[in-house]
């Protein structure tokens, strides 16, 4: 087992001429933790895990593992293995050679690089396609053997890079709790590149925001869902409402809300509304809501609730939430 | 399948869509082929073809061979001779064509750039294939600047004979105008290769070197061997460059074919072309066994 190590990016900077792509950043990745990055498409998490993996020189700023800084090391140095994103297998290599790679390129000697290889194979179930090539293989198992590959030096840390996103849906879900269930087997630090929230939501210890190459909110999960911390996570997450008040925006989920035909209970509504939009989606409705002064109001009414009081495209409602559910936000940068 | 049945019933049967092309190839291509294999097993005399069914074009081609055996007959060296200078010239389009492409493919980054230099390397093709050797020769001449220069730099005291009208000037000759057939499919199968992995590579520890050996040449393999057959089958037919460049006085499978033309012995020169196909298909048949090119069209 490789030695427990944490990863710190210490005022990272990525600068493309005249852009910066990504703006002096500071995070730590503690010893064992499934840290998503997490943003909409060119927020800079990419250049990020680019510039960890060292596929991306550092214009200003440190990146230490461990207690090596390893900005100017290349990526063999690093102690990283990166999986790419539609994962870059070699065409032309058996699964087995695939995974041997990396230590064809130390020099180890071929029946010993293959039984390792063999050894990663089992891991990842893929051992009887060892001989197969790239073309023959399904998503998911092409994905299983680029993880293979990674892992077999042995790294430090594994870099992730959309490594779900060339997936049906069905397969990202069963790839994704393998993928935990990976992390928490080896004890290493994964850091995973996603513009998914559910998937950074339900894979990730440490949750980190992105936008406009900052980082917004670092926290775990929970916290990022319960508190965003500023309106763009707010609006990027889903689920929740960005509600002007005097007082500065705040966030109030949408499962938090609640409807009621226009005059019952409008003395403490906070808000009235029409109905635009009913979505049913299995366990309970999406109503989107008509208001003046807030464009895109949704409340999540469980079935339940809905059957007891059904709503219609055009309805009047109240719109009440409780005073805990309000939850201050930082305006957008 | 809906989509394939739509195209069924909607264009013209297939037969019909292949028809003009097959034409072309049938008459410009199979027929010509067919009647040179014809001619060439026809009898002929001083001043006339006669048709009937003979060996002797072949019989009198290869003459000798079995008795001067261990030795190597007129044709037989002429062969061999024609087989090296493919080799050679093979070796340095191949080692040229490769190190432009590879040079346009990965190291120029923008596609304009590329564009244009991609434009630069037909630069000799803007003029006929006799002018560019011709060139050759007022710089590789006895007087010619080479020589005056190494003279003049005091490297050699006379001038060196060897630079003109000799295996080195067709050999440079050769070089110079199929390199381009060797950057173009090499350059191809180079712009196809994801650039993903050869960071996945970088990412496992390989060097610029073995990057290029276990990654890059392999990838390339089908490019090189469209390139080595553009290549091998001009030189094995050429006969224009061996007589500008050679001074005539170097013989090629080729040359055999023209000399008899020229004497009007149809079926011997026919005989000849028939063989010299013959000897061509079976390189072709031998690098298509090394890689699958139909993997590459």
């Amino acid at each position: 087992m490789p030695q427990p190590t944490n990863l710190e990016l210490v005022h990272v900077t990525k600068r493309y001429g005249a852009t910066v792509a990504v703006d002096a950043i500071d995070l730590k990745v503690p010893a064992g933790c499934y840290c998503c990055l997490l943003g909409p498409s060119g927020c800079g998490k990419t250049s990020t895990l680019r510039m960890i993996a060292g596929h991306e020189s550092v214009t200003i700023g440190d990146v230490l593992i461990g207690a090596t800084n390893v900005t100017d090391l290349p990526p063999a140095k690093r102690g990283t293995a990166m999986m790419f994103q539609s994962y870059a297998l070699f065409p032309h290599l058996s699964c087995l050679d695939n995974v041997a790679f990396s230590l064809k390129m130390r020099g180890v000697e071929k029946t010993k690089r293959r039984a390792k290889a063999m050894e990663l194979l089992e891991r990842v179930d893929m051992a009887q396609y060892a001989q197969r090539v790239p073309a023959q293989l399904s998503g998911g198992q092409q994905q299983r053997v680029a993880l293979a590959r990674a892992l077999i030096t042995d790294p430090q840390i594994l870099l992730l890079d959309e490594p779900l996103s060339a997936l049906d849906p069905f397969l990202r879900v069963k790839m994704r709790a393998e993928l935990r269930r990976l992390q928490k087997q080896l004890g290493i630090p994964f850091v995973h590149v996603t513009h998914g929230q559910d998937e950074a939501l339900a894979l990730a210890d440490l949750v980190v925001v992105m936008n406009k190459g900052r980082i917004e909110q670092a926290a775990a999960p929970r916290d990022v869902f319960e508190r965003p911390a500023t309106e763009f996570i707010a609006r990027f997450l889903g689920g929740h409402n960005v509600i002007a008040t005097p007082s500065g925006p705040v966030a109030v989920r949408a499962d938090r809300v609640s409807l009621r035909r226009n005059g019952v209970g409008a003395n403490e509504a906070r808000l009235t509304a029409s109905v635009r939009a009913i979505e049913y989606q299995g366990a309970h409705y999406q109503v989107a809501l008509d208001h003046p002064a807030n464009s895109d109001l949704t409340a999540l009414v469980s079935d339940e609730v809905f059957a007891a009081q059904p709503l219609n495209v055009g309805d009047n409602v109240s719109v009440l939430w409780a005073d805990q559910d309000i939850h201050a936000l930082a305006p957008a940068s | 399948m809906t989509a394939k049945t739509a195209i069924d019933q909607t264009g013209a049967p297939g037969w019909l869509q292949a028809l003009p092309f097959g034409l072309v190839f049938l008459f410009f291509f199979v027929l010509p082929l067919a009647f040179v294999v014809i001619v060439s097993f026809w009898d002929y005399n001083d001043y006339e073809m006669l048709p009937s069914f003979t060996t002797r074009s072949y019989v009198e081609t290869f003459e000798g061979c079995l008795a001067e055996l261990p030795n190597l007959c007129t044709i037989l060296k002429t062969y061999v001779s024609t087989a090296k200078f493919c080799l050679i010239v093979w070796l340095a389009t191949l080692l040229v064509g490769f190190t432009i492409a590879y040079f346009l493919a990965f190291h120029i980054k923008t596609v304009t750039t590329q564009m244009v230099l991609f434009l630069v390397c037909t630069i000799p093709f803007w003029t006929s294939n006799v002018i560019r050797m011709i060139s050759w020769i007022p710089l590789l001449g006895r007087n010619g600047l080479v020589n005056l220069a190494l003279e003049k730099a005091h490297i050699v005291n006379a001038p060196l004979e060897w630079l003109l009208y000799s295996p080195f000037s067709v050999t440079l000759a050769f070089v110079h105008l199929f390199t381009f057939f060797m950057v173009v499919p090499i350059f191809n199968s180079m712009m196809r290769i994801d650039r993903r992995l050869v960071e996945a590579a970088y990412d496992a520890g390989a060097s610029g070197w073995q990057t290029l050996w276990n990654l890059i040449i392999p990838l390339c393999k089908p490019g090189v061997v469209i390139g080595s057959i553009f290549v091998v089958t001009i030189v094995m037919g050429d006969f224009v460059t061996f007589d500008v460049m050679g001074g005539e006085q170097i013989a090629s499978a080729g040359k055999v074919v023209e000399t008899r033309l020229n004497a009007l012995q149809f079926p011997p020169a026919a005989a000849n072309a028939v063989i010299l196909l013959g000897v061509t298909l079976l390189i072709i048949v031998g690098l298509n066994r090394i890689v699958d090119v139909r993997k590459e069209l």
